[in-house]
C-alpha cells in the first residue's frame, strides 16, 4: 500500500511510524500530524478544513440522527473492511428513516501498534465508502490505546440526515396485506466474517455484502411514497429483524421459505457449519414493507439499482398471530424466531 | 444444494408420508435417537405430515445435552486457570455445569477458544507452547475417531502440553437402558446415521435380538427421515425386529474400519455418567492408560463425577428417555427458555426442547394462551 494513493501532499512524516503509537492520540505533534497527513487529505472537505471542535452547518426539515461502533475483527475480510462498514452501516441506518445522509462523524479507537498501512488501508475505504455514499465526514475524534486493550481498530460513526417532506417511515403505518420485500441476497456478510475469522477456506470465497443502501432508497421512494417501513437485517440477521418489525407493528408476518434469496455458496457454508443463514448478519440488504398496490413498482424500481438487482417479495403482513413469524417451508408452516444470543456451530 | 436437494423435494415428502398412513393398522412410537435428526423433524415441520397415531419421541443423542454437570465443572474450573487455554466446539461453552458454564468462564477472563476441529486445537497447542492447551472432547462415536487423531498427532510431535478432557459417549449402551426401563415406550429405533457411518450397523444386532425391537439406520434429510420412519413401520407391522438401513449410500454393516481402529487405539470403553439419565454402565471412553499423560482428568487431577446437578423444575432426563415431549414439561417457555435454561436440550442446538421452543412456539401458544 502507498500512501500517494490517498492523493496525501506529503506521505514522509507519517511512513516513519510503521506502527500507532501512544503518542498518536496524545495531542501532541503526532496527533496533528495523524490529522493532517491522514484524515484530512482523505476525508478532506471546508467544515473539516477548519479543524473546530465541531462542524457547524444547516440542514433543513425534519432530520434523522444515528450512531453505531464497529468493532468488528478481524478488520479486513473479503468483500470490505471495518472503514467501509463503518460509513455503509450508519449511511443505513440514515436511509432506514427514510432519511438522507449528509455528514458524519468518525470516533477512532487505535491499539497501540496498530500498522500505519493497515489504518492507511482503512481510512482509504473510508473516503471511497463516503465518496459512493455521497456523505461528508465533517468532524472526529482519535484516542490510542494501550497495547492489548483494544483490537487494533474501533471505530464510532454518527451520522445525520434529512427527512424529506411527505416520508413517514414507521412500524405503525403497517398494514395487514402489505407486502414484505427483499432487496438482496442474504447470509454474505455474516458468512464472509466466520469464514475470515476462522480461517476456513472454502472453494468458492464469500464476499461480505457490505453497500450503501442511500441509493436505492431514493429510488424506492421515487416509485411510490407507499413505503411504510424500512429496516436493514444486521446482527441477527432476516429473522431477528421481521421479528422487530412484527413486535413494532403489532401485526404477524408470514414468509415464504423458497422466495427467500440465498447464495449456493452461502447455503453450503452454513450447512456444514451448522448455522441458519436467516440468522446470519447483512451489510448490504434492506427489508421494506409496501403497500400491496405500489409492490410492484417498487419492485421494479429496485431492480434498476445495483443495489436491488435480486429483490423480491418474500411474504406479507397479516393480521393472524400478530408479534410472529411464520415460515412457511416446502413441507409445512412453522415459527421463525429471534435468535438467543449468538449462534454457534455445532458439534456434529 | 448438489446431492442435497433430492432430499429434501416436498413431494416426494408427501409421497412417503401417505404411505406411511397407508401402512399404518395401528399406534406406533418411534424415537429418532439423534438430535440433528430432531431438530430437522420440527424445522421442516414433518410432523405436521405425519398420521396423528404415529407418536415420534426424541432420544437422547444431543451430545451437549447428556454431558453431566461435573465434567462442564471441571472444564470451567481448567478454563479459570492462567496457565490453561480451553478449547471446544461451539455447541459447548452455553450449557450449564452446576454454577456456571463456560461462556462465564471467558467473560471472567478465561482463555477459551472454538475450533471445526481438533486438530485446530493441536495447532494451538504448536502456537502456544507458553499454555496448557485442553480440548474439551464432547460427541458421540462421530466424534471420537477425529479427537484419538487429535492425540495421536500430539504424540508424533512430542506436544507436551496438549490434554484431552475426554467426555465421550456411546448410543448403544443408552439405547439399551432405554429399552430396559419399565417405563419404556418406544417400539422402534431410528438410528444416527452418522454414528453408524462409523461404527457400521452391525452393532444394533444384540440390541434387535435381545429387545425384539426394530432398528433403521436414518440419514438427516426430510426424505431421509420419512423414509426411515416408512421402513420403521413396515417392521413393526410384520413383527419383524431387525436392522434396516436407510442410509446405505453412507452407512455400511462394518463401518469405517480405520476410524474404528483410531479409536481403539487411543481410547478404551468406560462406565460413564448421562445428564438426567444417571450412570450407564459401558456407555463412556476414556484415554487408554498408556495415553495417560495426555489425560486431562488424571493430569490436573480433576473430579467430574461427584458432583450433582442443580435441582430444578427440569424433565430433561424424561425427555431424553423419550418419556414425555418437551412440551410436557411445566417449566418449557415458561422458567426455561433458551435465554434462562434450566437443562441442556434447551440449550444446544441439537436439544429437543431447543428445537421445540425455536420451531413450535405457535402451537404452545395456541394451548397455553400468551402471559401464562
Amino acid at each position: 500500500m502507498n500512501g500517494n494513493e490517498l492523493g496525501f501532499s506529503c506521505p514522509l512524516p507519517l511512513q516513519k511510524y510503521e506502527r500507532i503509537l501512544t503518542a498518536h492520540g496524545g495531542g501532541g505533534l503526532l496527533s496533528r500530524q495523524l490529522i493532517e497527513e491522514l484524515f484530512l487529505p482523505a476525508f478532506d472537505n471546508p467544515l473539516l478544513r477548519s479543524l473546530h471542535d465541531g462542524a457547524v452547518f444547516s440542514a433543513g426539515g425534519r432530520l434523522a440522527f444515528t450512531t453505531d461502533s464497529y468493532v468488528v475483527s478481524p478488520i479486513f475480510f473479503p468483500g470490505g473492511d471495518i472503514g467501509e462498514l463503518a460509513v455503509n452501516g450508519t449511511v443505513n441506518d440514515l436511509a432506514m428513516c427514510g432519511a438522507q445522509p449528509l455528514y458524519l462523524s468518525v470516533g477512532m479507537i487505535l491499539e497501540e501498534g496498530l500498522l500505519m498501512e493497515e489504518l492507511i488501508r482503512v481510512v482509504r475505504s473510508m473516503q471511497r465508502a463516503a465518496e459512493k455514499a455521497g456523505v461528508t465526514i465533517v468532524t472526529g475524534d482519535t484516542k490510542v490505546v494501550e497495547r492489548g486493550k483494544g483490537d487494533k481498530i474501533f471505530i464510532n460513526t454518527s451520522g445525520i440526515g434529512v427527512v424529506p417532506a411527505g416520508r413517514d417511515v414507521a412500524a405503525a403505518n403497517c398494514r395487514p396485506g402489505d407486502r414484505i420485500i427483499l432487496s438482496a441476497d442474504i447470509g454474505r456478510h455474516g458468512a464472509a466474517i466466520m469464514a475470515a475469522r476462522e480461517g476456513l477456506e472454502f472453494e468458492s470465497a464469500i464476499q461480505s455484502d457490505t453497500a450503501p443502501l442511500n441509493g436505492l432508497v431514493e429510488a424506492m421512494f421515487q416509485a411510490s411514497a407507499e413505503i411504510r417501513m424500512l429496516r436493514d437485517p444486521t446482527r441477527g440477521g432476516l429473522s431477528s429483524a421481521l421479528n422487530e418489525i412484527a413486535q413494532s407493528a403489532g401485526l404477524g408476518i408470514v414468509i415464504d421459505e423458497s422466495q427467500i434469496p440465498i447464495q449456493e455458496s452461502v447455503r453450503s457454508v452454513c450447512e456444514i457449519l451448522g448455522l441458519d443463514p436467516l440468522y446470519m448478519a447483512n451489510e448490504g440488504a434492506l427489508i421494506a414493507v409496501v403497500s400491496p398496490q405500489a409492490t410492484d413498482a417498487v419492485l421494479e424500481a429496485m431492480r434498476k439499482h445495483p443495489q436491488g438487482v435480486g429483490a423480491a417479495v418474500i411474504g406479507a403482513m397479516t393480521e393472524e398471530h400478530s408479534d410472529r413469524v411464520l415460515l412457511q417451508t416446502a413441507f409445512g408452516k412453522r415459527i421463525l424466531d429471534m435468535i438467543s444470543g449468538e449462534q454457534l456451530p455445532r458439534i456434529c | 444444494m448438489k446431492y442435497v436437494d433430492e432430499f429434501r423435494d416436498p413431494e416426494a415428502a408427501r409421497r412417503l408420508a401417505a404411505a406411511i398412513a397407508a401402512r399404518m393398522s395401528r399406534p406406533w412410537t418411534i424415537m429418532e435417537i439423534c438430535g440433528g435428526q430432531t431438530h430437522a423433524i420440527l424445522k421442516y415441520g414433518l410432523e405436521e405430515l405425519l398420521p396423528i397415531d404415529l407418536t415420534l419421541v426424541h432420544g437422547p443423542g444431543c451430545p451437549v445435552c447428556v454431558t453431566p454437570a461435573g465434567i462442564i465443572d471441571a472444564a470451567v474450573e481448567l478454563a479459570s486457570r492462567r496457565d490453561v487455554m480451553l478449547v471446544s466446539f461451539g455447541d459447548m461453552l452455553r450449557v450449564p455445569g452446576s454454577s456456571r458454564d463456560l461462556l462465564s468462564a471467558k467473560a471472567a477472563g478465561g482463555d477459551v477458544r472454538l475450533v471445526y476441529s481438533p486438530l485446530d486445537a493441536v495447532k494451538l497447542a504448536q502456537a502456544n507452547p507458553q499454555k496448557l492447551i485442553v480440548f474439551f472432547a464432547v460427541g458421540f462415536e462421530t466424534t471420537a475417531p477425529a479427537n484419538a487423531a487429535a492425540v495421536l498427532a500430539a504424540k508424533r510431535l512430542g506436544l507436551r502440553n496438549f490434554f484431552l478432557l475426554a467426555a465421550h459417549r456411546r448410543v448403544p449402551p443408552a439405547m439399551e437402558a432405554i429399552l430396559s426401563a419399565p417405563s419404556c415406550r418406544v417400539q422402534a429405533f431410528l438410528a444416527a446415521g452418522h454414528v453408524c457411518t462409523v461404527m457400521g450397523y452391525r452393532e444394533y444386532l444384540p440390541i434387535v435380538e435381545t429387545f425384539r425391537t426394530p432398528v433403521v439406520v436414518t440419514g438427516f434429510e426430510p426424505i431421509d427421515i420419512l423414509m426411515g420412519i416408512l421402513q420403521a413401520v413396515e417392521l413393526l407391522e410384520q413383527g419383524k425386529a431387525s436392522v434396516a438401513n436407510q442410509y446405505a449410500r453412507v452407512v455400511t454393516e462394518k463401518g469405517n474400519l480405520q476410524a474404528q481402529r483410531l479409536m481403539a487405539e487411543v481410547f478404551e470403553i468406560c462406565d460413564a455418567d448421562w445428564r438426567g439419565m444417571g450412570r450407564i454402565p459401558a456407555s463412556g471412553l476414556r484415554l487408554k492408560p498408556t495415553y495417560a499423560a495426555f489425560d486431562a482428568e488424571q493430569v490436573f487431577s480433576l473430579k467430574t463425577s461427584d458432583k450433582q446437578e442443580r435441582p430444578t423444575d427440569c424433565l430433561a432426563g424424561k425427555v431424553l428417555q423419550g418419556l414425555i415431549k418437551p412440551t410436557d414439561c411445566p417449566a418449557f417457555g415458561a422458567a426455561c427458555r433458551p435465554e434462562t435454561p434450566l437443562g441442556a436440550p434447551m440449550v444446544s442446538s441439537e436439544g429437543a426442547c431447543a428445537a421445540y421452543f425455536r420451531y413450535r412456539q405457535q402451537k404452545l401458544q395456541t394451548a397455553n394462551p400468551k402471559g401464562d
